[in-house]
């Protein structure tokens, strides 16, 4: 036990990495996943596409490849190219391909929502943009957050996969310190740590789940 | 001006694909009538509703509001409508009441009233909150105010969907089948609701199958088939002698 307690301020710092990302991707990808989600059921067809193409680029490739991409080869990239340091780049590439996957998400959500709603909308002379956010999303987000559960929980996961740009997240820090000591005992600990994000999260997702369980459709 | 009627409908024409729905579709209606369109599904009775209050185009036609044009055509057959400003405001003269009621589930009863007043004519929930109040009271829902549509049966539903669309004041009301998706013991409750209307004078068009309502409330029936108005006369007349073949068939079929 007093072993857990030496090496309980590294995974702790590793931690506070790991939820740092997890955070900022969060905050980041869901509006920007919405905003996607809103251009892509829009008439607007070439934005459509482009909004198409998007999200199979960031679904169709590895979120380790964007990272490293972003990383390393940004920088050689004529006009748009810049040199992001290790955490703003890991920040991009995952919010860059959260909010792929989030707009799918929305979209689902969004085409699920009946024509009858969008009448009774517009014969009460609601706008396209006032049927959305009053009528339309508000009812979508009961409908998404299961899926938006999974997607959240996910990602706790995935914000280990910054190690590859050389930065202490908690699996990185549990690892280190394995090497170190030829122990696996950080290892569990690590998973103990994930295991209670996910439980908060599990929690959060199941009292929103309660709350917008007061109406049926 | 004075003798403008409130809906003006003249050779509207509407086509899904190869289907001609509307074939050159005529109707008046003036202040303070009720108008049931009867006929097979299929007739075009539903697409001529939708077509009036900007649901769907039209392709061809005039449709005019209390003398405002919605659509107009000109000589050359080419068919314009009014500005996206324009058609809201003369769409705004007219509410609908839909077959599946269409009721918002993420509202309450008071809420699904108050939701277009408070958002479209952004006025304040202190002057909403008791029209709606009134009006809930008219169509006997006051109580389930604070209820979700899901826990009412279809004619409250339905009456909800009244009093939704009369709190935007319209002047016409277009009912799309009111009674059609209700259980046969729940349509007399919303049919009261739509007769104590009519006796308020309320601008009624009732695309309807309840042959009972169009012979005692309507002061004209208009019989549609294959997207044409066959018969279009005073309700007791029509009933009582029926002059083209196809409308006799049909009102057989409905005994």
């Amino acid at each position: 036990m007093g072993y857990v307690f030496d090496i309980l301020p590294s995974l702790l710092r590793g931690t506070a990495v790991t939820l740092q990302v997890f955070v900022i991707t969060l905050v980041l990808s869901v509006p920007l996943g919405l905003a996607l989600a809103l251009l892509r059921v829009s008439r607007l067809r070439l934005v459509g596409v482009l909004v198409n193409g998007y999200i199979w680029l960031m679904r169709g490739t590895p979120l380790m490849l964007q990272m490293l991409f972003i990383y390393f080869a940004l920088p050689f990239v004529p006009v748009i190219g810049v040199r992001l340091p290790d955490f703003p780049a890991a920040i991009v590439a995952f919010v860059l391909n959260y909010a792929a996957y989030f707009a799918e998400i929305f979209r689902a959500g969004i085409q699920s929502i009946g024509r009858g709603q969008y009448e009774g909308a517009r014969v009460l002379g609601l706008s396209y943009a006032q049927t959305m956010r009053r009528i339309v999303l508000p009812q979508v987000v009961k409908r998404i957050l299961p899926p938006i559960s999974n997607e959240t929980i996910t990602l706790v996961k995935d914000t280990s996969l910054i190690y590859v740009l050389a930065m202490n997240d908690l699996l990185r820090a549990a690892r280190g310190i394995v090497q170190r000591d030829f122990s696996t005992t950080p290892f569990i600990v690590a998973a103990a740590f994930y295991l209670t994000m996910t439980l908060v999260l599990t929690y959060g997702f199941q009292r929103l789940e309660k709350k917008y369980a007061v109406y049926d459709e | 001006m004075t003798n403008e009627p409130m809906i003006r409908a003249a050779g509207l024409y509407k086509q899904f694909g190869p289907v001609e729905v509307l074939k050159g579709v005529s109707l008046e209606v003036g202040k303070g009538e009720v108008i049931a369109i009867i006929g097979p599904s299929g007739s075009g009775k539903s697409t001529f509703l939708r077509c009036l209050i900007h649901l769907e185009t039209v392709q061809r036609g005039t449709i005019i509001i209390e003398g405002e044009t919605l659509v107009e055509t000109d000589a050359a057959g080419q068919c314009r409508y009014a500005q996206e400003a324009e058609l809201r405001r003369i769409r705004g003269k007219m509410g609908m009441v839909f077959q599946h009621f269409n009721l918002f589930p993420h509202l309450t009863v008071l809420q699904n009233v108050i939701e277009a007043p408070l958002t479209v004519k952004g006025l304040r929930r202190e002057d909403v909150v008791p029209k709606a109040d009134a009006l809930l009271k008219k169509v006997g829902l006051y109580e389930k105010r604070g209820s979700y549509p899901s826990s009412l049966s279809g004619g409250q539903k339905q009456r909800v969907a009244i009093a939704r669309a009369l709190a935007m004041e319209p002047d016409i009301l277009l009912f799309d089948e009111p009674t059609s998706a209700l259980d046969p013991e729940l349509t007399g409750e919303v049919l009261r609701t739509m007769r104590a209307l009519a006796e308020e004078r309320m601008t009624m068009v009732v695309v309807t199958h309840e042959m009972g309502f169009a012979r005692e409330e309507a002061s004209r029936v208009v019989f549609m088939d294959e997207g044409s108005i066959l018969e279009e006369r005073p309700a007791r007349e029509l009933f009582a002698a029926p002059e083209h073949p196809r409308t006799r068939a049909f009102l057989e079929s409905m005994l």
